[in-house]
């Protein structure tokens, strides 16, 4: 009897120090991260300038989001951004990651180099890309002068601004792919290509056959993963075009961000930004359902 | 894949008669510091740097703290509903910034009794402008909560139990016995989180007010649109915003490359 009450006791008492410890955190997170959700779907029916109350407006901010030419223009650029930037990445990220998977001298140094830009911050990368493009003294346009073509406005021109941006992209996700990609070429048990060989495959056959339908949940998560972080994209375009010119770089995140604290529309870009991160969040789950299924 | 940024480290140290050069000098004839002597001398980039430092140490701190207390809780001890807390926790991971901003941004204004507010948050400019309100999206992060749990589900039970068997309380358990035990975790989140912080560029965007507050990564881009022709000096300010990480990055490659593999989604 004395035991059980010291027990009881005893788990209670370690129940109070774990409930004290998430505390801070559990707080937090519903303050800063639920509470918001919550908050925006709210405002996203006012009218609301940022200073005094937001005013009910029903379903305006929806109906006027429908009718909103310029905010469809900039959610279909988003897409056409992630349709340019996921497969390309994937490509070369999957080729780079066969090419150093084997042990071989300096991989590490390959390894690194390739990382770099993956943490290099985005307004460094997307200053040096600045200046990379630019049409009077960039080194691309030095090069291409060799060749007697140019010189190219690339972030100037509405024709190439926002392909310019996606080659920066590609540059800067690339290096995290490749470790992804190389994670999952190393789950792949050695003796299902030992078979192969056996039964006389080619290393090509191997590829089609075992490489790439093995690293199907690889691809999913990649390409998920990249879809959710594309449709945020904001800081590069907002360093090397503000959206510009005309309007051609304007992706979602940053028409979102000009309605809220440019025009001081944080109604309506609540909407918008209710509508959006929607849909990021939606991407997000299947990813993570993805992550368990290659169990990183 | 490393020539833009080659290209970055090598232009800063040219002199300005090698920038331009026909055909262009891959390597500088001689090595020059004038960039950043100007790049420091006549902006505030030292202003900037500091602002970056305390909030990457002030996020980094809180969170490698908080996170550590909660993941040692989900990992190590009972108590009710701890699965609905956990849950509750890892969801916030997929809240994307988009949805996160405006409210936010409300929110750190019209705090109570904060920065001129009176108790129901009027009045004044709450956190905006201040360094902890830089810091908030960092600070008790649900990654930090997952990554430091992911920790402490390795120790072994015994710990634990040999601890309680010799009848300490609770929480010197985990100060006294767990936290001194735990450098790998908590310099792995501590690094992440001083990258995260460091390299954020949207919060410090909408949050800041003065020059006096700007973030290192504000400062370069202002930086940009001011002296768009003049390379060298931007290109120097693009190395001094960038340091801190690749030294970081130098130093800790392992955990870096294992972090991304489990963060994902961000």
């Amino acid at each position: 009897m004395k035991t059980a009450t010291s027990t009881s006791r005893m788990y209670r008492k370690i129940a109070r120090t774990a409930l004290i410890f998430i505390f801070p955190v559990v707080i937090y997170n519903i303050v800063f991260r639920i509470y918001p959700i919550i908050y925006s779907l709210y405002l996203s029916f006012t009218k609301f300038s940022g200073l005094g109350t937001p005013k009910f407006v029903g379903i305006e901010n929806f109906q006027r989001l429908f009718a909103d030419k310029e905010f469809w223009l900039s959610t279909l650029r988003t897409l056409q951004f992630s349709a340019e930037v996921l497969p390309t990445n994937m490509l070369l990220s999957l080729l780079l990651a066969l090419l150093i998977n084997r042990k071989m001298v300096g991989i590490s140094l390959v390894r690194s180099i390739c990382y770099l830009p993956v943490i290099t911050p985005m307004v460094a990368a997307s200053v040096i890309w600045t200046w990379i493009y630019d049409p009077n003294v960039g080194i691309l346009n030095f090069v291409l002068n060799l060749f007697g073509i140019g010189p190219v406005n690339f972030l100037g021109n509405m024709s190439t601004a926002l392909h310019s941006i996606v080659v920066m992209r590609v540059w800067r996700g690339v290096g995290w792919n490749m470790i992804v990609y190389l994670a999952g070429l190393q789950s792949i048990p050695k003796e299902v290509y030992e078979a192969a060989s056996i039964d006389g495959a080619n290393s090509l056959q191997k590829f089609a056959r075992i490489t790439l339908p093995l690293l199907r949940p690889v691809h999913m998560y990649v390409l998920l993963v990249g879809l959710a972080s594309t449709l945020q994209t904001f800081t590069e375009v907002y360093v090397m075009t503000q959206g510009g010119p005309i309007n051609s770089t304007t992706v979602v995140g940053l028409l979102i961000y000009k309605t809220a604290f440019d025009y001081m529309d944080m109604g309506y870009a609540s909407a918008m930004s209710f509508v959006v991160g929607t849909i990021i969040m939606l991407v997000s789950i299947l990813a993570v359902s993805r992550r368990k299924e290659i169990a990183m | 894949m490393g020539f833009p940024f080659f290209w970055m480290l090598l232009s800063s140290f040219k002199p300005n008669s090698e920038l331009f050069s026909w055909p262009p000098k891959i390597l500088p004839s001689s090595i020059t510091f004038e960039h950043y002597v100007h790049s420091i001398s006549t902006f505030k980039f030292g202003r900037y740097f500091l602002n970056s430092v305390i909030v990457a140490v002030l996020s980094m701190l809180i969170n490698v703290f908080f996170c550590s207390l909660a993941g040692y809780a989900f990992a190590c001890l009972e108590f009710p509903y701890k699965k609905l807390f956990f849950i509750l926790i890892l969801a916030t991971m997929i809240i994307p910034v988009q949805i996160t901003l405006i409210p936010t941004f409300l929110l750190v204004k019209n705090l109570p009794l904060c920065g001129g507010n009176d108790i129901f948050g009027r009045g004044g400019t709450g956190l905006l402008n201040t360094h902890i309100g830089l810091a908030i999206p960092h600070i008790m992060t649900a990654f930090g909560v997952f990554m430091m749990r992911q920790f402490y589900s390795q120790f072994p039970k015994e710990l634990l139990e040999v601890a309680r068997i010799d009848g300490a309380r609770e929480s010197v358990i985990f100060f006294k016995v767990f936290l001194p035990l735990s450098k790998p975790g908590l310099s792995a989140l501590a690094i992440f989180t001083f990258t995260e912080t460091w390299n954020d560029f949207l919060w410090p965007l909408v949050i800041t007010r003065t020059d006096k507050m700007r973030t290192i990564q504000l400062g370069l881009e202002i930086f940009k649109g001011r002296f768009v022709n003049d390379w060298g000096p931007l290109m120097a300010a693009t190395v001094i915003s960038s340091v801190p990480i690749i030294v970081i990055f130098l130093l800790f490659q392992r955990q870096f490359i294992s972090m991304n593999l489990t963060s994902g989604i961000k």
